[in-house]
């Protein structure tokens, strides 16, 4: 035990930490905005998908648990390999140009950290109803909890849908590089595969973010009603 | 040539350090910046002040003994390039020239813009080598090599050591040096046998040392002379990961 | 004093087996029990140490620079030399012995050289295992090169990265040893001075260069691989800090300096651009494999070199020397430019220059196949002097680059001081009066790995005299010498650096003891570097002191032991009144202006004992007989 204690905490350890939990949040978004993206099959798709997913307990609540600890492992390996590694360079530069670094991979941290807090407001908004009670009462014909209006409502105001913008525009920017970062971290980013890999992680971004977007922006837009 | 140079003094690792402004005069383009530097030194010198104190030898770029951050860039403004092959045609007349040592925690500075890079010596020493007594060796060509892993092992070989990666990298990681050392000796069926352990073994002492972790920004492999890339962090992170699962330390 | 190179007796090629069969041998419970160090981690230096450590011996291995990985040998791009034969063209042990003889123009110890050629094929297989990335077919099998001097394919290479390579297994060899326990490193420290007591070689006095700190080490035996002393001409292909110190400090104490006027040419290097050039660039010899040189026809053309065509160019090594072309060993090809340029036919400022053009080859191969074998070579010259070298000849000319000279060792590598042994470059045996391209490599791994592990054993197995306390009085007495003379030296307080006399005596020597030297040049350059050394110690200014980092200081050290060894190699030049390799006397030429040779009386080591300062040395010989190889005229026509 002390010495796998010992290779998960080096540093390549916690980078390794780092891509397998940031891989399966990953692998979560990737589902999340398939699974938002049934809005514009109408209101009975989305409402039995979401159906589907609550009353599948023994599904959900592992799911849950499992991202819920790949949340926390990643922000505390995150936290502290940040913390860490802020501390190596002793006395700074007076001069100091970037070279080669993208902003993004410079402000992982930062952008992360933002995510966050994205990330809660938006269980509060939208799974726990803490911020909008009244969402958790809407219920469809079929005595289903309304998805579909929920959202309508929640992106009636346009305020809102724009916040969400912008936080799944910050997700997408963390993930441009987090993806690269992660086919580096678990040793997938070879040679051959560097550059198509670099480029493959922005598209998969953009592709996240207009997923993404394209909800709130739909309901602004009235495109879905 | 008018050149003026910013340079940071400092007498010992103890002592205070702070940047002090020399004109250079008759520089010219075709010169090498640390021939420049030889200029300000021969003149400080012949005044009876210390020459600014930087470390060079070869001049060619192979030895891996320059350093120094110029105007903010690990080895100046050109890639792929040493600071001894960086020339005043990089710099315009008149220019002010800020010049900084490595900074890293784990390349305690001794004087000037000289700095202790002996990490990497004990980095080496926890497993960047092939144990094989002299005498030991089969025949050279008892053992092929296929000509792509030979190639790649070259590489990453290429490195000279020099710490560039380490003074660009904003956690003064030293991945981009181990990664390349356990690359060019894991590729090659000669290093096989001891390619867990030295994976394991190398990356241990990097962190003991006190260099940062990856955050694969690839600032590194932007400054680093010889271009060797960031997918050999890659390669040392699968090969650590696999020897991690072995659970053989 | 008689010099004995202690020759094993039997015939040539079974004096190693017969030698090795009969040394005395140090049990391994007793290996520990001896201390030897190691001064200098070249490629000598690191495998030395390295070979000796897994033996058991404990080691100390110092150098000057940050770590031993940076040591001068890591420039060498080309090549190295084995007689393995994989290309099943005609290469024996015995060529490569014959080739490397010839070479050296009949000036090297044929015992000796024989050996090397032995050891050659181990050292490739070392290097490999050790990780080497040699250059591979497709098929996975170690490629070759041809390289000047040699009509067969023998030269192993990394890239251009050969030395580079090489250094790094050694090191990489040390580095498992200084893990294992059995070496310890101390980068960044000097030997001043060798410590003898009984006149064994039982010490040195080191300064550690950062701390400023001189102590006095001592041990059962001595190795010096400190590498050639080429740097005394100022502008060479050597490191900024390579230097002559540890061999002149040993010289001094009463090791004989052999042959030190043997100085090579190299003949690919990059022209000198201004006075106030640091150093110069060499490009590899394996550019001779596909380059060809030429100079215009005719004297003035200011035509570029593109625009002038074929029949007004003029190819002189293919002309002169048909059977080798453009692979003529490297005197020959040095001096084959300077006389074009003498003739005014040079290219580029000033007109020291020669052209050395890929278009053909470009041409033949395409470039692809040209940037695989160079590109490294290619983008550095680029880098010097913004030219593109595949679309414009490369301009070249001879720059000094290595020393064949050095101390004087018998066939241990011992030196007359017993328990000093000399390895590499630093010691003279192998090149005779001129080193072929890519036996540098070959030698000083040879040494390192396969020579001075078996030959220092038999040493210590006599142990004669037992290692001092580091207190002992010589020690204290060399400490204390050290010392004064640092402080001599930053108490003058003169006018001028240490930088202007280093430059004045390169300028001396290679204006007069360079690539022609005659009788009235040789001593008029003797006077002139008595006098620089006289004012050197009036009017010399070291800023700083002694107790910290002081790179002023190190380098008045250097310059100084310089200043002694350049009139040195200058008496040798002189008193060596023939032609041969490098060491060309305009007095002694054939009328094509090739050695001309005088086996008569100069088949000899000049072996140069220092008799006090200020006194003229006294010259010992040691006559080279040859058993296998017929002394003959060099041709490479």
């Amino acid at each position: 035990m002390n010495s796998f204690w010992k290779l998960v905490t080096s540093s390549v350890g916690k980078k390794l930490v780092m891509g397998i939990t940031g891989t399966v949040l990953f692998a979560f978004v990737v589902v999340h905005m398939i699974g938002n993206l049934q809005v514009f099959l109408g209101r009975d798709a989305i409402n039995h998908y979401a159906e589907f997913l609550q009353t599948n307990a023994e599904l959900l609540w592992p799911t849950r648990i499992i991202l819920a600890v790949c949340v926390v492992l990643h922000i505390f390996t995150g936290a502290s390999l940040t913390l860490e590694n802020r501390s190596k360079r002793g006395v700074a530069y007076d001069v100091k140009k970037i070279v080669g670094a993208s902003l993004v991979s410079r402000t992982m941290f930062i952008s992360g950290s933002i995510i966050l807090c994205f990330i809660v407001y938006h269980i509060l908004h939208f799974t726990t109803g803490t911020t909008n009670p009244e969402f958790m009462a809407l219920k469809d014909a079929h005595g289903r909890h309304d998805v579909y209006r929920i959202i309508l409502a929640g992106f009636a105001n346009p305020w809102a849908a724009g916040f969400y913008v912008l936080g799944v525009g910050l997700l997408g920017f963390h993930l441009s590089h987090g993806v690269r970062a992660l086919c580096e971290t678990l040793g997938l980013r070879l040679e051959n595969y560097a550059a198509c890999i670099d480029r493959t992680a922005i598209v998969v971004a953009w592709i996240l973010f207009l997923g993404f977007a394209s909800v709130p922006v739909a309901v602004v837009l009235q495109v879905v009603r | 040539m008018k050149i003026t140079v910013r340079v940071w003094r400092q007498k010992k690792a103890q002592s205070a350090g702070r940047f002090v402004e020399y004109p250079v005069e008759g520089a010219n383009p075709d010169m090498s910046f640390l021939e420049m530097l030889d200029v300000l030194n021969e003149g400080l010198v012949k005044k009876g002040e210390e020459p600014v104190h930087f470390d060079s030898d070869c001049r060619e770029g192979i030895c891996g003994t320059c350093s120094c951050v110029i105007n903010g860039e690990a080895h100046g403004p050109e890639s792929r390039v040493t600071t001894c092959q960086t020339y005043m045609r990089s710099f315009k007349d008149g220019d002010t020239i800020t010049v900084e040592p490595f900074r890293a925690k784990a390349f305690p500075l001794i004087k000037d813009l000289v700095v202790d890079r002996t990490a990497f010596d004990r980095i080496i020493q926890a497993g960047g080598f092939i144990s094989v007594n002299t005498g030991a060796a089969p025949e050279a060509n008892s053992i092929p090599v296929p000509k792509h892993a030979s190639d790649l092992s070259m590489d990453a070989a290429a490195c000279i050591g020099c710490g560039a990666c380490v003074a660009s990298c904003k956690n003064a990681s030293a991945s981009l040096f181990v990664a390349a050392k356990i690359a060019h000796l894991n590729l090659l069926p000669h290093g096989k046998p001891e390619k867990d352990r030295r994976a394991l073994a190398m990356i241990q002492a990097m962190d003991a040392e006190g260099f940062g972790g990856c955050s694969v920004t690839g600032s590194c492999e932007a400054v680093c002379p010889k271009g060797i890339p960031i997918s050999f962090i890659s390669r040392m992170n699968r090969d650590y990961m696999v020897a991690a699962l072995k659970m053989r330390e | 004093m008689k010099l004995d190179a202690k020759i094993p007796s039997g015939p040539l090629a079974q004096k190693w087996t017969n030698y090795k069969n009969e040394i005395r041998l140090v049990s391994p419970a007793n290996k520990r029990k001896y201390d030897i160090i190691v001064v200098g981690t070249g490629l000598a230096g690191a495998s030395a140490a390295a070979s000796l450590g897994e033996l058991g011996y404990n080691v100390k291995a110092f150098c000057l620079q940050d770590s031993p990985r940076r040591a001068h040998s890591v420039a060498a791009q080309g090549g190295i030399n084995a007689a393995k034969n994989y290309r099943n063209d005609g290469d024996s042990v015995h060529r490569l012995f014959y080739d490397t003889i010839k070479g050296g123009d009949f000036r090297a110890r044929e015992a000796n050289v024989h050996r090397l050629a032995e050891v050659s094929l181990n050292v490739i297989d070392q290097a490999t295992a050790q990780g080497v990335p040699f250059a591979r077919e497709y098929s996975g099998y170690l490629a070759t090169r041809s390289f000047g001097g040699a009509q067969v394919s023998r030269t192993f290479y990394a890239r251009g990265q050969t030395g580079q390579q090489l250094l790094l297994g050694a090191y990489q060899a040390l580095m498992c040893q200084v893990s294992a326990g059995t070496v310890k490193i101390f980068p960044r420290h000097e030997m001043l001075e060798l410590v003898l007591v009984n006149n064994h070689a039982k010490g040195i006095v080191v300064r550690d260069l950062i701390s400023g700190k001189i102590s006095t080490v001592t041990a059962d035996a001595v190795v010096l691989a400190t590498g050639g002393y080429s740097n005394a001409f100022y502008l060479s292909t050597s490191g900024v800090a390579s230097n002559v110190t540890a061999s002149w400090r040993a010289h001094r104490k009463g090791a004989l300096f052999a042959n030190p006027c043997f100085t090579q040419i190299h003949p690919t290097c990059i022209p000198v651009s201004g006075d106030y050039q640091s150093k110069l660039t060499l490009m590899s010899e394996s550019l001779r494999n596909d380059g060809r040189v030429w100079v215009p026809k005719n004297a003035g053309d200011k035509r570029s070199p593109e625009q002038i065509p074929d029949s007004d160019r003029d190819y002189y090594l293919e002309r002169i020397y048909p059977a080798y072309g453009n692979l003529v060993p490297r005197d020959i090809a040095s001096r084959a430019a300077k006389r074009v340029c003498d003739e005014g036919r040079g290219v580029g400022p000033g007109g020291l220059g020669v052209f050395l053009d890929f278009r053909d080859a470009i041409k033949r191969l395409g470039e692809p196949v040209i940037r695989e074998r160079y590109a490294n070579l290619f983008d550095m010259y680029h880098e010097i002097t913004i030219e593109n070298a595949y679309k414009t000849p490369m301009r070249i000319y001879p720059a000094i680059h290595y020393a064949m000279g050095g101390l004087w060792v018998d066939y241990n590598l011992m030196s007359n001081l017993p328990g000093l042994f000399v390895i590499g470059e630093a010691n003279f045996s192998d090149h005779g009066a001129n080193r072929l391209g890519a036996s540098a490599l070959m030698q000083g791994l040879a040494d390192g790995y396969f020579v001075l592990p078996y030959t220092i054993g038999d040493y210590l197995a006599r142990n004669e005299v037992k290692r001092p306390a580091a207190d002992v009085p010589e020690a204290k007495l060399a400490e204390t010498e050290t010392a004064a003379r640092l402080n001599k030296l930053l108490s003058i307080r003169g006018k001028r650096t240490p930088v202007e006399f280093h430059k004045q005596l390169g300028r001396i020597l290679w204006d007069n003891c360079g690539m022609a030297r005659e009788e009235a040049g040789l001593k008029k350059a003797m006077q002139a570097i008595a006098a620089l050394r006289e004012e050197f110690w009036q009017n010399v200014i070291v800023p700083g002191s002694h107790a910290d980092l002081n790179m002023a200081l190190e380098r008045a050290g250097r310059v100084a032991d310089f200043l002694e060894l350049g009139e040195l190699l200058c008496l040798d030049a002189l008193e060596r009144r023939e032609s041969c390799g490098c060491h060309l006397r305009t007095e002694f030429q054939t009328p094509e202006g090739e050695c001309l040779r005088n086996d008569t009386d100069y088949a000899y080591v000049a072996a140069w004992e220092f008799t006090g300062a200020g006194k003229p040395p006294q010259l010992h010989k040691e006559p080279l007989v040859y058993e296998e190889a017929h002394m003959a005229q060099r041709s490479y026509k």
